[in-house]
């Protein structure tokens, strides 16, 4: 295609089709008009919401500092864009290039993009999770109906799954005064993610800050009173936990049921693409007219030896929307791959916890800075002899050094004299991850293999 | 009102932003920052600086002030505005 002047005619008068009207989709159209794309532009969303920030959802806003309403994105420029919005997205006809939508209209596209992302997963059973009083926590409306109920001043709040979000919402909790039950499967808080040596100091942190926090337990049923609100939560130890809300944070699920029936490797890992976030199809063909982009896409990813990586976190849905922007306008010769380090923040209980690379691959921990026992430190993941991951709690400044570390694949344990290192930074110790076969509520970082069209789950509720 | 983001990757806890703008932003513990994405307009001024002081650069700041979208879940007057 390239040199026959259809690349210019596409930047001219092409038409891009954005499904997913959340961070990377409103960024990813912002790129494609500041690289001069001047055709037709329309993002579909299925919130009647414009573009809105997340990380304020589960920090500011149960605070009681901001307000869920008032988060919309700020925009870097002009989109000059159709917005369907309140409408979701229901079938792709990948033949003749349409998305189809719940309103039964058809958008023809070009080019498309999908940013559909990932959605909270429910409490399992149905006729609990309608009680009154019980919340998931992924959008603005659910942020805002959970701060409300904060706001009146709940008995207690139990919150179900202690990854990343559920941590921050019982860390919200307790700064509120709120008394607070967590229940975690795992043997501790964020142990999928950073693993049992850094998850017992996030145990710590939360029963330090008066948190009632039961790991190695699950809730096994909720019970409502007659008028349908919920009351108690019974437990796998056989306790009773009484409470009038309850928040669900048993991690995500990708929204890419749309596709089903497609022929796009689309599937409940995500949306397999290549290293430039063009998605292939489900016989591994890669296509040249569509791709993704933010939490839904899987991707290959060269520090891991290309195995496929789906990530929920925010620095990649801006990346990839920029990557995949870039590319849709580009000849191939000139396209990008997507190889920035994974990274994401969390703060909870007063403590600022950063991370780049992948801890989660990590079989050993060394920490290089700081001491556990103070709830401030760098620790260092070592995976085959080599440093994959780093993890900061209260220590921000120095990640950088560690991404350099990942990015040239340094070894490990890492050779330098550390300037700071304390009794527990001696020597590696296994950095004590869960069996990957048993999973945890909260992984923000899945590695799914090599195959474009894998459709196996990774996650299944024991609920 | 002025939307803003910060982005907490690059966000390395200097404080500059809290005490350019202390309406606005406000540290959370020794190296955690909490802000307001919807920021008055009388701070405007104010948040520039912030912005421009921030050593990394973290701040995002609204560069469009008439929005092209309705938010379609707001009051109609909004939507026929169609600027915050």
């Amino acid at each position: 295609m390239p040199g026959d002047g259809s690349l210019e005619q596409l930047k001219r008068e092409g038409r891009i089709v954005v499904v997913g009207a959340s961070l990377a989709g409103l960024r990813a159209a912002e790129a494609l008009r500041e690289k001069g794309f001047a055709g037709s532009l329309t993002l579909i969303g299925d919130e009647p919401h414009e573009p809105y920030d997340r990380p304020p959802l589960s920090k500011q806003v149960l605070l009681g500092r901001a307000r869920a309403e008032r988060t919309a994105l700020p925009r870097l420029r002009a989109v000059d864009a159709t917005w369907r919005l309140g409408v979701a997205a229901t079938g792709l006809d990948l033949a003749d290039g349409r998305v189809r939508l719940a309103d039964g209209d058809e958008v023809p596209y070009d080019r498309l993009l999908i940013a559909t992302g990932v959605r909270a997963r429910p409490w399992p059973h149905e006729a609990e999770a309608e009680l009154d009083g019980v919340f998931v926590l992924r959008g603005r409306d659910d942020s805002a109906a959970l701060a409300r109920r904060l706001d009146a001043g709940p008995e207690r709040v139990l919150v179900v799954g202690a990854g990343f979000t559920g941590s921050e919402i019982a860390s919200a909790c307790r700064e509120r005064g709120l008394a607070v039950t967590v229940v975690e499967r795992g043997a501790a808080p964020l142990v999928g993610a950073l693993g049992g040596v850094v998850g017992a100091v996030a145990a710590e942190m939360q029963r330090e800050h008066g948190v009632d926090l039961r790991c190695g337990a699950m809730v096994t049923a909720l019970e409502g009173d007659a008028a349908g609100r919920v009351r108690a939560a019974r437990l796998s130890d056989g306790s009773v936990v009484e409470t009038d809300v309850v928040v669900v944070s048993l991690g995500a699920t990708r929204n890419t049921e749309w596709l089903a029936g497609s022929g796009l490797g689309a599937g409940p890992r995500g949306i397999a693409c290549d290293a430039g976030c063009r998605a292939f199809d489900i016989r591994g063909i890669v296509t040249d007219d569509i791709y993704a982009a933010g939490d839904v896409a899987r991707c290959p990813h060269p520090l891991f030896g290309y195995q496929f990586l789906s990530l929920e976190h925010w620095g990649n849905a801006v990346t990839q929307a920029g990557i995949a922007a870039h590319n849709m306008l580009s000849a191939s010769a000139d396209r990008l791959p997507h190889m920035e380090v994974p990274a994401f923040w969390s703060a909870q209980f007063g403590v600022n916890i950063k991370s780049v690379g992948v801890p989660s691959l990590g079989t050993e921990i060394l920490i290089t800075q700081g001491s556990l026992k103070e709830h401030r430190f760098v620790g260092v993941y070592g995976y085959q002899g080599r440093v994959i991951g780093a993890v900061a709690f209260d220590q921000a400044r120095w990640l950088p050094f560690y991404q350099e570390l990942i990015e040239s694949t340094a070894p490990f344990p890492p050779p330098f004299a550390t300037v700071d290192r304390r009794p527990d930074g001696q020597r590696p110790l296994d950095a004590d991850f869960p069996d990957p076969s048993v999973p945890t509520h909260g992984p923000t970082v899945t590695v799914s293999g090599y195959s474009p069209a894998d459709r196996r789950m990774t996650f299944t509720p024991a609920h | 009102m002025v939307r803003i983001a910060v982005d907490l990757n690059r966000c390395q806890g200097y404080a500059q932003c809290a005490f350019l703008a202390p309406e606005v932003f406000a540290m959370h513990g020794e190296e955690g920052l909490l802000y307001d994405p919807d920021v008055d307009e009388a701070q405007r001024e104010k948040l520039a600086r912030a912005a421009a002081a921030c050593p990394v650069q973290a701040i995002l700041v609204d560069a469009v002030d008439a929005v092209d979208v309705a938010d379609a879940g707001d009051t109609p007057a909004e939507a026929v505005s169609g600027a915050r």
